[in-house]
């Protein structure tokens, strides 16, 4: 996205996976955080200051709604584009994450991947997640789609591991350069012995494990540490009581506790364990209905295409459940 | 047209000293807008202001403060922040060779092409070479423009890449998100997602994909230039599929007439 800083931050994106004809409602949330150590910029007082923007004509800070997007098509001319129709060019279907292809896991090249999420199951579509992280863990393939998110459009991997879905969003091929495109000069022929030397102080440094301790951010707990030491001699503090809400950490509110999401969508989805195909305890009969009505209510909707198929119902594939049990009605 | 390097560095690890230059990778396509005032189309600019008085404050009266846990703010000074800064430096330190994939890939942030710099010599062709032949990714530190840097040494297309890698800080590991639980998964239901998978499995072109919105952008911000209008739409919010067996069986049908 542009430098959007006009627009409010969403906490996340939420549409739905496609898979054949299942939808699956899911919503994203960040598996990277772009930076665990925070500064934010204050006053001399220490007071936390606040990104305003102004207009060179008069010296008062714009509300947002004063604020306009525009691409600059030749120098000093802008071409304003609101967000509505930026929105308006993603169409319905990118909305969604249509996996029409699934392909094996190992042929992505890493330097394709950018970013990852995590996906959460919305209410109501534990069970089809389930089912598609399982198949897709198993086969070791990864489905790829593109679709659009905060005014850009992805390339994306969905990719099943322990049974979450992640979606790992892709570099499209025009974003890498080749080394033709960088101008690197062609790769000379490397003397024998040399490589060998080479490959052999390679091997003298051989490792078979990633230390994640090797990947800590010194400088980020450097600056922790000088922070945590004058917090301790109480020089320079001000407590948080006195920091006015709002300012530049908005970035914050989007790292979303995954395991809540999950939890939620668990509790509002009793559906998820079976309501349709598993009657619950005990009689529970809408009393006005006609008997056939009952009984064709309590089939899952594939015995109800069956029966429409054998009845040779024109127009069953399209039809919902509700509509199949209609037609059949009326065909017997 | 051939891109300029972005900096110059010396791949070393035991006694293989490597003079590189550093290229960006990754091309930013990206549609850019400026922040406009909508009454006069004049680009805005920005300042940092006392939310409580909307003063602004200079950039030379303002101090970085760092936010605790508790929300609290420590300010650090120029002085102390300088301090902390890490020693500039033209090395990139190789630590250890690992077998492929032992860096995932969710580690993987940026990649950056290595070009020979003057006075490589066969070292640069040794080093490729020596890459493709070891199989195995270096893990090497560097300091790049005052920010410290970890990153995987692989190659690319034949040629040495640095991919600089993610902190772990950063990282949510995988072990601490747990699957959505359930009732055991329907054997029947199963076997018709695998069967659909397979029926959509394909090779990854990556070439096959494009940036279509990006290309809308464009197309609209090309229009509007010379004065067209663009209409506006909504969109619905996805509904879960009522009937995940009869969905699943209608989507296999449908596959098997398209093969």
């Amino acid at each position: 996205m542009p430098e959007d800083t006009s627009a409010q931050p969403r906490s996340f994106w939420s549409g739905s996976i496609a898979f054949g004809l299942v939808s699956v409602p899911v919503s994203l949330f960040v598996a990277q955080r772009s930076s665990h150590v925070s500064l934010r910029m204050v006053d001399e007082d220490g007071t936390p200051l606040r990104r305003r923007y102004f207009c060179n004509a008069d010296d008062r800070p714009l509300d947002r709604d004063e604020i306009v997007r525009g691409f600059e098509v030749e120098k000093d001319r802008f071409v304003v584009v609101a967000d509505e129709e930026l929105e308006a060019l993603a169409p319905e279907k990118s909305r969604e994450i249509d996996l029409r292809r699934f392909v094996e896991r190992s042929q992505i090249d890493p330097v394709y991947f950018e970013r990852a999420y995590f996906l959460a199951p919305d209410r109501g579509a534990v069970k089809a997640y389930r089912l598609l992280a399982r198949s897709m863990e198993e086969a070791g393939r990864a489905g790829i789609a593109t679709f659009v998110m905060r005014g850009k459009e992805y390339l994306v991997a969905i990719i099943a591991e322990r049974g979450v879905l992640r979606a790992e969003t892709l570099r499209f091929s025009d974003e890498l350069r080749s080394p033709e495109d960088v101008g690197l000069p062609g790769l000379e022929q490397a003397k024998a012995e040399r490589v060998r030397a080479v490959e052999q102080s390679m091997r003298d440094l051989a490792a078979e494990r990633l230390d994640r301790d090797a990947l800590r951010d010194l400088q980020a707990r450097r600056l922790r540490e000088l922070a945590e030491r004058k917090l301790a001699s109480g020089a320079d503090v001000v407590a948080a009581t006195e920091v006015a809400e709002g300012g530049e950490g908005e970035e914050e509110a989007e790292v979303i506790d995954l395991m809540q999401v999950l939890k939620r969508s668990l509790e509002a989805a009793p559906e998820a364990a079976g309501r349709r195909r598993r009657p619950r305890r005990g009689p529970r009969r809408a009393p006005a209905r006609a008997a056939g009505d009952a009984e064709l209510e309590q089939q899952s909707k594939s015995e109800l295409y069956e029966r429409a198929k054998a009845l040779d119902i024109e127009g069953r594939g399209s039809m919902n459940k509700a509509q199949l049990i209609a037609a059949i009605r009326r065909a017997s | 047209m051939a891109a300029r390097a972005m900096w110059k560095a010396v791949v070393r690890f035991a006694d293989v000293q490597v003079p590189v230059k550093l290229y960006a990778a990754v091309q930013d396509r990206t549609v850019h807008f400026r922040l406009l005032h909508a009454k006069d189309h004049a680009p805005v600019r920005q300042a940092m202001v006392n939310p409580e008085t909307d003063e602004v404050v200079p950039y030379e009266r303002t101090r970085r403060a760092f936010v605790t846990d508790d929300k609290d703010l420590v300010v650090l000074r120029d002085d102390e922040l300088a301090a902390l800064e890490p020693e500039t430096s033209r090395e990139i330190r190789v630590l250890q060779f690992l077998p492929p994939q032992v860096i995932d890939h969710r580690w993987y942030l940026r990649p950056y092409y290595l070009g020979p710099d003057d006075g490589a010599g066969g070292a640069y062709a040794a080093l490729a070479e020596a890459l493709a032949r070891v199989g195995r990714e270096g893990l090497a530190r560097w300091t790049m423009r005052k920010k410290e840097y970890v990153g995987a040494l692989r190659l690319h297309a034949g040629y040495p890449m640095l991919v600089a890698l993610r902190h772990a800080e950063e990282m949510v590991p995988l072990d601490e998100i747990e699957a959505p639980p359930g009732p055991e998964l329907d054997p029947r239901e199963l076997d018709m997602a695998r069967r659909l998978i397979d029926m959509l499995a394909a090779d990854f072109h990556p070439e096959e994909y494009h940036d279509e919105y990006r290309a809308r952008v464009e197309a609209l911000i090309e229009t509007k230039a010379r004065g067209g209008r663009v209409p506006a739409r909504r969109a619905k919010p996805p509904r879960p599929s009522e009937d995940l067996v009869g969905a699943l069986e209608a989507s296999l049908k449908q596959e098997r007439k398209r093969a």
